[in-house]
């Protein structure tokens, strides 16, 4: 066999990798738009293979933050978004980028911090445990990605009279970066950090932090669902994307969202209103 | 260092277990950077020979910006390729985004400059030894080009592998085009990355190590065959 002859049969091959490929593309599926948290909380990976088994259609998923995720529908490239930001998710409707808003499920937010506390931030109040952090000046880890987690952080400083444009310091430290990269950077700093349940349940490098505040009603976590505009995309799955948003929202698809557990602890709570 | 060793142990369990999903994984992620290297030496290595032989304006500039183009930033490269292939950019209608094509293309434009300028450079120094010799024959430059990109295709090799390993390690460009969708698009280092994410260390670096594995077995694999093939026709 030659050089040329080599070069010649991996041409081929690769020719004949392309092609499969391409024909894998032929599968029926949709495109997913959704965030690190249903991704990295594993909830995905448990809810989709029901789907696909009932519908016949898979679904791929592109977890991002929340704003990039909206985005990347805003530029054509999803058939449906699945997301947290409710003000967000208005604006993206309003912009005439998706057709409707369907809740889903809620989660809630919690503020993971060095389990020594140093801040005394522990409690059931997230403003008041800010207010704390704050003034102990304790480090702090910002997402900073304008991700649904990153914006509801923004909300709660500012809830709690905080501006923190004046009284960043040292103490806050913006990464931007996902969820878990996040708790990645706030375990090695000891720092504090909002983070999901989910993702919080999954991650795995916890280091000496554990959750400080929990259970404040604002802490609320809303998961909306929305079919991106066919009138602004002609290319959308509109039938397909359809009927995954259809069986999110149905007794099916809420029972496989209640179902998800990581050690015995519920991550998702379906509240569909249909 | 405890967890290094767990990461050894977990990653000589996941292989010896035969992991189907992580077997998947391992021949996506050398089916794209093979696909990738292989366009790219077909695009690159002409490219660099005719950079290395031809005297035309603007050849020195171009040198310049070949070997300065190696340094592409992956996600750079990944974001333009992203733009181009967005159903909202100038080639949306094929619909390749989040597809394993997609990421071909990423990484060819990503190491086409490598094996460019590294063929530019093992080109130029057989040009100085034969030049004479192919002038006194009447070889054009581009006849020229083609028989010394013969002569040193053994040399060449060491191009293609260096394209190839910047392929297999970069995470930034198929992150972005590929998506990192499960089953379809998630190769080992976009693996890594998200087990890094979750926060699961150990698991990451066993992939990390696998993926080291694969590539030196590789680079045995060309090393032997090129002293292989060296012994038959060199």
């Amino acid at each position: 066999m030659s050089t040329l002859n080599i070069v010649r049969r991996s041409l081929l091959a690769s020719c004949a990798f392309l092609l499969v490929a391409s024909l894998h593309a032929q599968e029926r599926f949709i495109t997913v738009a959704s965030t690190t948290s249903t991704e990295q909380s594993g909830l995905f990976a448990h809810l989709l293979p029901a789907f696909e088994k009932a519908a016949g259609i898979k679904v791929r998923v592109v977890a991002l933050g929340t704003g990039q995720a909206l985005d990347m529908a805003r530029r054509g490239d999803a058939d449906v978004v699945f997301v947290h930001d409710k003000a967000a998710e208005e604006k993206f409707i309003a912009e005439g980028y998706g057709v409707k808003r369907q809740e889903v499920m809620y989660n809630d937010f919690v503020v993971i911090g060095p389990k020594a506390d140093p801040a005394k931030a522990t409690g059931k109040d997230i403003l008041d445990g800010l207010r704390r952090i704050e003034a102990a000046k304790a480090p702090f880890v910002s997402r900073g990605d304008k991700s649904g987690t990153h914006a509801a952080e923004l909300r709660y400083w500012k809830a709690a009279g905080i501006d923190l444009a004046a009284k960043k310091g040292d103490w806050y430290r913006d990464t931007g970066s996902g969820m878990g990269p996040a708790l990645n950077t706030a375990a090695s700093m000891n720092a504090y950090i909002l983070a999901d349940r989910g993702t919080w349940l999954n991650f795995k490098n916890r280091g000496e932090l554990g959750i400080v505040v929990e259970g404040d009603k604002q802490l609320f976590n809303q998961y909306g669902v929305i079919l991106v505009n066919p009138v602004r995309h002609a290319h959308v799955k509109q039938a397909d994307g359809q009927k995954f948003i259809d069986w999110l929202v149905t007794t099916d698809g809420q029972k496989a969202i209640a179902d998800y557990k990581i050690g015995g602890e519920q991550l998702f709570f379906p509240n569909a209103t249909k | 260092m405890a967890e290094i060793t767990n990461s050894l142990l977990l990653a000589t369990d996941m292989v010896t277990a035969g992991d189907s999903r992580l077997a998947a994984i391992v021949a996506l992620s050398l089916a794209v950077s093979f696909s990738a290297t292989l366009i790219s030496c077909l695009l690159g290595m002409p490219l660099g020979a005719l950079l290395a032989v031809g005297r035309f304006p603007g050849r020195r500039v171009l040198v310049v910006i070949f070997n300065g183009l190696m340094g592409l930033p992956p996600v750079v490269v990944g974001l333009l390729v992203y733009l181009l292939l967005s159903r909202a950019g100038p080639l949306g209608q094929f619909g390749l985004l989040f597809t394993p094509t997609a990421m071909v293309i990423a990484q060819t434009v990503l190491i086409t400059p490598i094996v460019a300028a590294l063929t530019r450079q093992v080109i130029e120094d057989e040009w100085r030894e034969y030049r004479e010799q192919l002038r006194s024959l009447g070889a054009s430059r581009t006849r020229a080009a083609r028989t010394l990109l013969w002569n040193a295709r053994f040399s060449l090799f060491t191009a293609a592998l260096a394209g190839f390993g910047r392929a297999i390690a970069e995470v930034g460009a198929v992150m972005i085009v590929g998506g990192n969708i499960d089953g379809v698009t998630r190769v080992m280092t976009t693996t890594i990355a998200l087990e890094t994410s979750k926060g699961d260390l150990p698991l990451a670096l066993a992939l990390g190590v696998i993926l080291i594995t694969v590539v030196l077995a590789i680079n045995a694999a060309a090393y032997a065959l090129r002293q292989w093939a060296e012994n038959r026709w060199g």
